[in-house]
């Protein structure tokens, strides 16, 4: 998993690399000035001895500003690392989900994916940019530290080795009775944020039922939870402090004992006043190294699960890739449907398409009929290649779509599909994304044969309106009509509408047919529709059910021989006489 | 644009105020935090001083001693013992007190944000984006977190510390502390200087952040779009820009943060030389005579032992900072002023006795609007819903009329369509009959009262509503159907459910009433959602309502089922339609077509096709109804 991750540290590696060994030669400083400051103290200070106070207050000048340098060095250098880690595998992610096919795409879903490149980046980018810095730091400073003490008298030293386990061991229990409280916490405030999101979504409904008081309430209940469960994570946190400090405090009075004795003992002889000193300076070096490495381990537990999503991210493989010689031209729109099965799932027991058989001749409309359910959009989404059949063949222009390299077959191919989206820009933009070079002209035509140059004209600032993010601001008739204009601009040699007119009125529906028929008569059209009226002048019509072709005809063909046609079109017809 | 919208990144006084509401509701419990803190730090200084103590006191007397007699030393130590329990003690009191500060102060900033949410007038909601709305429950509230419950002990504890050192340090030298205190003040500059760079570094960041991350919601969620045009690469250039303006201002506000560090350390260190050098100058040579080289070594620990609040302080300045930042979020959304309701005409049930009505609280009651006038006297008026619309013009910006000169009148039971292209005024005149927005200029009399007399609360459940978005909220299917009315039974739900054509398929549902619904409902069709949305309107009973039409694609089944549920639902009341499809409008009282705000037609079906103008346009399918 790490190894997976770690690659996104690429041209950063130097300093990923450098900061650690900056931040070494800055512990080892950590560790060398309380031992100079000892020396001055003892034989300087003590001795009355002004010359040694200046040999060692230089030495100890030159330890600080070696100590600043370092430490600025590695701050620099450190944040360059961990911004740069958190830029490269959000990168990496960014550019790995292009790669996804539909498949894919579903698999996560869009909202887990967007979780996954925002927060759970944060998360793994603040843990790699501790990692680097105190990963390092804590054990070395706990390390050279040791060795201080041990270099200094062996006998008081042995007490640490007795304090260490034992603070070891209640800072872990501390964490590991606080970390399912957490857990338990983390789940409630998403409960909290969901009300905080339904209600600012929802307003207009709270108000004109007057339930304000009634969702005050709600949310206090589960503020009311959040604080009893905060507290109780937080009551056993509140243990680290005091554990920290009577760890300290009895590392102190043994220190002290001991070192008393030895010192009296001995005579000066073993340990000096000054070691002592130290000797309770590195007390404090080791204990709070402890401490940070249990941090380290809570912190790193928190962002492995962030972590094993991404990793999950970056392993997945689409399913769906170019073929090795691919076919660089597609040379007309015919379409062919050779025994078709297709499900989602690859285990799956029941199948969206079942055993289909479809010729489709270049240049010709086809409409698609059929109920919520009965497979028409799947069926359509095979021909861009946006799934992959699971039996049975595809062609396209007289051969398999998996020959095809992946970019000419859907510029070939274009589609509009039932979930249109717009996105946050000009008009223009949003058009031009079916041909970045096309001219402004061109736009206009596309847009004319849309039936959108009329409304797009009436706005005030014309082709240049901006688009609100997912296009909420014009009506569903009009986001769909751009979202044609922008499929056209494409020139494909096959155009499919999936379901893409059912806000815009029967007259300019029409019209829109009308220009398809007019204006690109070689592209073959594909239409998917609920209203009987928008496929009722197709070359063919297709009926599905449940996976299945349940007829294939004219309109008037279908009128007497398919029942399921006759039954919509009834309905929709003795509606409008009512 | 944004920069000048934006208000400063820090402002200081929210602390104040966070402060304030602390000391307001727990002032007791702070004495006694504070009364802990000082002791425990007091305790920590001794601790640290001890060694001086432990040297000049009793090791360099018992050094010349022949018969070393440990005894007073195991007694003292055994007093420091006694005193350092008193500092852990001390130290897990104000610990666990301060956790209900922290959590009781975090919890009623959240209820008070979130009631202050429920009071703000619609426009709020309308002009802020929803996720910046949300960000403050989050982001900034746990930022906040992390400042009250751990920055805000370390800094009083810091600061107890640093004044027990400096009169401990006054004791043995005066005048070396002065010279401790002016070089303190650079490290103070030092870190002033780094944090206000930083700060600004930060404010970026977190601005980029957001950018950033709304580039990456909108793309993914469009991601499927970008495969049909093969518009990875593009996506992926502009990712890249974004991605690495980001990293530009992380980079700089996490290297201006951790220079901090080293930097306020080594300045610490160098202090530390000084002292040694300028006070073992002055002791060697005797010129200050109560100098003595005890009394410098214990003042060179002291001045080690300064360092260490200081640095705890400093490295909490950066949560300091963005808790600022996100205070600052906090207040101003705390800070909007509320949707304001003088309204004092009043629904109540009344019943009939001796040709007057008299108040009652009993079921058998009717509803009736009670009308308290200047002179005294009080009016009952039965609810009937009865509504005008007087010649209402309306602006939301003070500037351009979105309404002029609406006229429109609805008898008690009558069903009034509005119709027109998007941008017409339509939902504004919904948003107007039930004083999401006031009108500019004109009235709006519900049943001859003029709606601002109304008390708003009153006067909404007077007045149901059915929106395009159809809002449900998490819980179950019978939670939310009971959302029209909280005390209804549920036979009176199921009743409402089949009146809306809803029961059918929710029966169907595998835990059927009790069926959770979550995330607005994602696993129910559009269709599903609208007619559960249209039975809590059933079972709420409105006299009058306001209905928005769904418009987008339900399969024709069941766009006539929800139709049918909306037509059963209308029978008998005053209805405003706001009519997306002609279908529905054909029976109204009266179809008024709206254009650029203003009524450009008005009168029934037949009339209107009659007059060959813009209805009769639609109606035959010449220009477009949305």
């Amino acid at each position: 998993m790490f190894k997976t991750l770690l690659k996104s540290v690429r041209e950063y590696k130097k300093y990923a690399i450098m900061t650690p060994l900056l931040v070494m030669c800055e512990t080892i400083l950590e560790v060398v000035i309380p031992y100079l400051m000892a020396k001055l103290i003892d034989e300087g200070v003590y001795e009355g001895n002004m010359s040694n106070i200046y040999k060692f207050g230089i030495m100890l000048i030159c330890g600080a500003l070696l100590s600043l340098f370092f430490g600025v060095m590695s701050a620099i250098i450190d944040s360059k690392a961990g911004s740069g880690f958190g830029k490269n595998l959000r990168k990496d992610l960014y550019y790995k989900v292009q790669t996804y096919s539909f498949s894919n795409i579903d698999k996560f879903s869009a909202s887990s994916l967007i979780t996954r490149l925002t927060t759970d980046v944060s998360w793994v980018t603040m843990a790699f940019q501790m990692a680097i810095r105190n990963a390092v730091r804590a054990p070395f400073m706990l390390l050279s530290a040791l060795v201080m003490a041990f270099t200094i008298n062996k006998k008081i030293s042995l007490i640490f080795l007795l304090l260490i386990p034992i603070l070891a061991a209640l800072l872990g229990l501390i964490s590991s009775k606080a970390h399912p409280v957490f857990k338990k916490l983390f789940t409630k405030y998403d409960d909290l944020n969901n009300i905080v999101e339904e209600n600012t979504n929802g307003i207009r409904v709270v108000k004109s039922f007057v339930l304000e008081d009634e969702e005050i309430k709600k949310f206090e209940d589960k503020s009311q939870e959040i604080y009893n469960l905060f507290s109780k994570a937080t009551r056993i946190l509140a243990f680290n402090n005091p554990v920290m400090e009577f760890t300290m405090y009895s590392a102190m009075i043994g220190i002290s004992w001991v070192g008393a004795k030895i010192i009296v003992n001995s005579n000066m002889t073993e340990l000096t006043t000054g070691q002592l000193a130290s000797l309770i300076t590195y007390s404090t070096q080791i204990l709070s190294a402890i401490m940070f490495i249990t941090m380290m381990i809570v912190m790193g537990t928190m962002a492995l699960a962030s972590a094993q999503r991404l990793t999950e991210l970056l392993k997945e493989e689409t399913d769906i890739k170019n073929p090795e010689n691919p076919i660089e031209k597609v040379d007309d729109g015919s379409i062919e449907f050779k025994n078709v099965s297709f499900s989602y799932a690859k285990d799956a027991t029941s199948k969206v398409l079942n055993n289909v058989n479809l010729k489709i001749d270049s240049g010709s409309t086809i409409g698609i009929i059929g109920g919520t359910g009965s497979g028409k959009s799947s069926l359509v989404n095979l021909i861009p290649r946006l799934y992959d059949v699971t039996e049975g063949e595809l062609l396209v222009g007289g051969k398999n779509v998996k020959d095809y390299d992946l970019e000419v077959l859907r510029d070939s191919v274009s589609c509009v599909l039932q979930k249109n989206e717009l996105f946050s820009g000009s008009i223009k933009d949003n058009i031009r994304w079916g041909n970045e070079n096309a001219s402004d002209e061109e736009i206009v035509e596309v847009c004319k044969l849309a039936q959108a140059d009329k409304f797009i004209e009436s706005f005030p600032d014309k082709y240049d309106t901006h688009i609100e993010q997912g296009g909420t601001n014009v009506s569903g008739g009009q986001k769909q009509r751009l979202c044609i204009a922008r499929a056209l601009l494409k020139k494909p040699k096959i155009l499919i509408l999936d379901d893409s007119t059912s806000a815009v009125d029967t007259k300019t529906d029409q019209l829109i047919r009308d220009a398809f028929k007019n204006k690109i008569p070689n592209t073959t059209k594909i239409i998917i529709a609920q209203r009987i009226a928008s496929v009722q002048d197709s070359d063919k019509i297709v009926v599905l059910d449940d996976g299945k072709i349940n007829g294939i005809g004219t309109h008037d063909e279908l009128m007497q021989t398919n029942e399921i046609y006759r039954e919509v079109y009834e309905s929709q017809t003795k509606g409008k006489e009512e | 644009m944004d920069e000048k919208r934006q208000k400063p990144p820090v402002n200081f006084g929210a602390f104040k105020r966070i402060a304030k509401m602390i000391l307001k509701k727990y002032s007791k419990r702070l004495i006694l935090v504070i009364i802990c803190i000082i002791i425990s730090s007091v305790v920590s200084v001794k601790g640290l001083s001890f060694i001086q103590v432990l040297i000049d006191d009793y090791i360099e007397p018992l050094l010349l001693d022949k018969n070393p007699d440990f005894e007073p030393l195991k007694h003292q130590l055994f007093l420091l013992a006694c005193l350092y329990l008193t500092g852990i003690l001390t130290s897990l009191t104000y610990n666990l007190l301060m956790v209900t500060v922290g959590q009781g102060t975090l919890k009623q900033i959240r209820d008070t944000m979130f009631t202050k949410l429920q009071n703000l007038p619609i426009k709020y909601f309308d002009t802020n984006t929803h996720g910046d709305i949300m960000s403050r429950f989050t982001n900034d509230t746990d930022t906040l977190e992390e400042m009250i419950t751990r920055a805000f002990p370390q800094f009083i504890k810091s600061l107890a510390s640093v004044i027990a050192i400096v009169v401990a340090m006054v004791k043995l030298s005066a005048p070396l502390t002065i010279i401790v205190l002016i070089l303190m003040t650079s490290i103070f500059a030092t870190t002033k200087a780094i944090v206000s760079r930083s700060s600004k570094f930060f404010m970026n960041q977190q601005q980029i952040l957001g950018k950033v991350n709304g580039y990456i919601e909108e793309m993914l969620t469009g991601q499927k779009v970008i495969k049909v045009f093969n518009h990875e690469e593009k996506t992926k250039a502009e990712f890249d820009a974004l991605n690495e303006e980001l990293f530009e201002n992380q980079y700089k506000a996490h290297r201006a943060a951790n220079i901090l560090m080293p930097a306020i350390n080594n300045v610490g260190n160098l202090t530390y030389v000084l002292i040694a050098i300028i006070g073992g100058y002055f002791a060697v040579n005797g010129i200050l005579p109560n100098l003595t080289v005890g009394v410098i070594a214990s003042f060179l620990a002291l001045t080690r032992s300064f360092m260490q609040p200081v640095k705890q302080v400093s490295s909490q300045i950066n949560s300091i900072i963005m808790a600022l930042a996100g205070a600052t979020r906090i207040f101003s959304l705390i800070d909007q002023e509320e949707e304001v309701d003088d309204g004092y005409v009043t629904l109540v049930k009344v019943k009939e006795g001796n040709g007057n009505f008299v108040e009652t609280d009993g079921d058998e009651g009717i509803w009736a609007w009670k009308h308290p006038h200047h002179t005294g006297e009080t009016e009952y008026v039965l609810l009937k819903g009865d509504i005008l619309i007087d010649n209402v013009d309306f602006s939301y910006d003070g500037e351009k009329n979105v309404l002029e000169d609406i006229y429109i009148f609805a008898k008690p039971g009558q069903k009034i369509a509005l119709v027109g292209s998007t941008g017409a005024g339509k939902t504004t005149i919904a948003n107007l009959l039930n004083r999401f927005y006031d009108v500019s200029d004109g009235k709006i009399r519900y049943d001859g009262i003029n709606i601002n007399k109304i008390k708003k609360k009153d006067l909404r459940r007077a007045l149901g509503m059915v929106l395009q978005d159809t809002n449900l909220f998490t819980g179950t299917i019978k939670d939310n159907i009971r959302y029209g009315k909280l005390d209804a039974t549920d036979d009176e739900i199921i009743e409402a459910a089949k009146l809306a054509n809803a029961d059918s398929f929710i029966r169907r549902l595998p835990e059927g009433y009790d069926t959770v619904i979550k995330e607005n409902g994602a696993a129910l069709s559009q269709g599903q959602r609208q007619l559960i949305a249209i039975a809590r309107c059933a079972i709420n009973n409105p006299p009058s309502m306001i209905l928005d039409e769904a418009t987008s694609s339900i399969d024709t089944r069941t766009e006539k089922i929800v139709q049918d549920g909306m037509d059963k639902l209308m029978n008998g009341r005053t209805v405003f339609v706001i009519a997306h499809r002609l279908s529905t409008v054909r029976n109204s009282k009266a179809i008024m077509v709206m254009e650029h705000g203003k009524i450009i037609e008005r009168g029934n079906h037949e009339e209107l096709l009659e007059l060959k103008g813009e209805y009769y346009q639609l109606y035959t399918g010449q220009v477009e109804l949305e």
